[in-house]
């Protein structure tokens, strides 16, 4: 495997995916992430200099509307898929002290 | 005649004619789900109930008149990554195992419109994340032909009740052949638009350039009526393109004379099953007798499409995927202390491991320092591939090749080596990246009986075409 995926990098991974890992899913990522980097690797057989980067096929614009209500409120049914609600809002841990 | 082994179209002449009502096919359907469902599980949810319902108001519009069209009172199955109001939607994911939309995706919307009566919601790769239906965290779907076969994926479930006659036809979705390769596999006919010809509004996102939604059915013409029904110029999904060519049943024509055919000779290299070989062969012969001029060509690049749509997929879905943290809808873990513990427990218990390696990987490629190396060159690679498609389209009105390098794998082989596993897109995922319509029509089947599908690949907005050739195939099979 040309790619090895060094433990630290592994943990930056987990941190901006918000993802928890087990030591043996950690291990299993590394070799994973490596196995496919070494393919995407195939990538550097062609040359791209000059080649623009295509996000979209076709041209994309900016599509604007007036900034008005086109739907009813609906609170009620979008609060009752939330775990924990309180007071008419989405409840989560204390985040300031 | 069995009600069940009509195509939508024919059901929907016959609910139009009062010779069938709308609720004798859904009761017929729901048999059929309860007779079939031990041994296939296409579907996530089944709504019984819903469904009665809604036939019995269907049939009284198609009475009233209300209710004209084609597809009016015949039951399909809605893929369960498409936001359906009152229904729960799962995407396959533990992490929305209760999700109840609040609203009903577009495409679903336009189908109600139409008087389609929902029967319930079809399994999947979680996430849309699979070649196989094997990453539902709900189980897996069998393949209808063979029961130790895989159904492909990610439309595995919507592929197999259509062909298990579970539902009259069904919604996919296809980010890199999730319609295409599980057609192929239960030897239905499908298709993906071209990128923007359907609102993705409501379609929970993997990759955002490159998920589409589109029909899968037992005909070509149950495609072309129910792609005309569901596409839609939508101010609500930004990429949503205006297209005044939306009437493709137009195109149901037995006729190719004078049709440009390429076969990309790079399709028909190594990893390509002998007998499906022979198949899409065939098929370029039966078109060729028809009076279309058909020649191998080189595409080129075909090798490079399945590394650049991983760069590209996985760094979406990284991204996409982000909105699931236990706040809003689906699973929060039990035990966390503080927000931050929160967002990753309930992501790690929520998420299966292909979605875990996927968003990872597309974390890393998105990260300073390997941005450029990975995500831009994939980008870079992206426009190459549109070029090669772009200089073959001058040249030809369709391409035919295979839709898939094989027939369907026996379940639990596919997961053990996930590399392979993508590379079984390799003939579909370009499709994608290009933004091209695409479609796959059953051409026979293997020694084992498993069913051969050959896809044909329009240019941009010309499904058309891309249609009629398919049409004219599958006219020549039946007139065999």
């Amino acid at each position: 495997m040309a790619n090895v995926i060094r433990d630290d990098i592994i943990e930056y991974v987990g941190i901006l995916a918000k993802l928890e890992l087990s030591q043996e899913e950690k291990e299993t990522a590394k070799e994973d992430m490596g196995r496919m980097l070494d393919y995407i690797d195939k990538l550097n057989e062609l040359d791209t200099d000059g080649v623009e980067p295509m996000s979209h096929v076709f041209s994309m614009n900016n599509v604007f509307r007036d900034d008005v209500v086109s739907n009813g409120d609906d609170r009620e049914n979008i609060l009752k898929n939330a775990p924990k609600q309180k007071d008419g809002a989405f409840k989560v841990p204390r985040t300031v002290d | 005649m069995r009600i069940l082994e009509l195509s939508a179209l024919e059901l929907g002449k016959r609910i139009r004619e009062r010779e069938i009502s709308a609720v004798e096919a859904t009761e017929a359907v729901l048999e059929r789900i309860r007779e079939k469902e031990p041994s296939i599980h296409a579907y996530v949810t089944v709504d019984e109930e819903g469904a009665l319902k809604r036939a019995g108001e269907v049939q009284r519009g198609i009475e009233d008149g209300r209710f004209t069209g084609p597809l009016a009172g015949v039951p399909v199955a809605v893929k369960d990554n498409l936001c359906t109001k009152g229904l729960r939607t799962t995407c396959s994911s533990r992490i929305l195992y209760n999700f109840v939309p609040t609203y009903t995706a577009q495409a679903v919307e336009n189908l109600e419109r139409a008087g389609a009566v929902i029967v319930g919601k079809t399994n999947m790769d979680e996430f849309a994340m699979g070649s196989t239906t094997e990453t539902s965290a709900y189980g897996v779907t069998r393949n209808p032909w063979n029961t130790d076969h895989v159904p492909g994926g990610s439309s595995g479930g919507s592929c197999a009740a259509v062909a298990a006659e579970e539902c009259f036809y069904a919604l996919g979705s296809d980010t890199g052949g999730s319609i295409r390769q599980p057609g192929s596999f239960c030897g239905v006919t499908g298709i993906k638009p071209t990128y923007g010809t359907v609102s993705r509004y409501g379609l929970i996102a993997y990759g955002s350039s490159l998920d589409q939604i589109g029909p899968v059915g037992k005909t070509v013409s149950d495609c072309a009526a129910v792609l005309e029904a569901i596409a839609s110029y939508d101010k609500k999904d930004s990429t949503s393109i205006p297209r005044k060519d939306l009437d493709f049943t137009a195109a149901l024509e037995n006729d190719v004379k004078g049709m440009r055919i390429g076969l990309p000779r790079d399709y028909f290299g190594e990893g390509l099953d002998y007998e499906v070989r022979e198949a899409v062969l065939e098929a370029a012969d039966v078109l060729r007798k028809k009076g279309a001029l058909v020649e191998e060509f080189d595409l080129s690049l075909v090798e490079y499409a399945v590394p650049a749509y991983y760069v590209i997929a996985s760094a979406e879905a990284s991204s996409n995927l982000s909105r699931f943290d236990g706040v809003k809808y689906g699973l929060r873990a039990k035990d966390y202390e503080g927000l931050h513990e929160m967002y990753k427990k309930s992501r790690s218990e929520g998420f299966g491991p292909e979605v875990k390696r996927r968003i990872m990987l597309g974390a890393f490629v998105l990260s300073s320092g390997y941005y450029d190396a990975y995500y831009l060159k994939a980008l870079r690679i992206k426009a190459l591939i549109k070029q090669a498609f772009d200089r073959a389209f001058a040249q030809y009105d369709v391409i035919l090749g295979p839709t898939a390098p094989t027939t369907a794998p026996r379940l639990g082989e596919s997961l053990k080596d996930p590399l392979k596993m993508y590379l079984g897109d390799i003939y579909t995922i370009s499709v994608n990246l290009a933004g091209l319509p695409g479609m796959t029509v059953p051409w026979g089947k293997d020694k084992k009986g498993l069913p051969i599908g050959v896809q044909l690949i329009g240019d941009c907005f010309e499904e058309k075409k891309m249609i009629r050739a398919g049409y004219t195939l599958e006219q020549a099979k039946e007139g065999r």
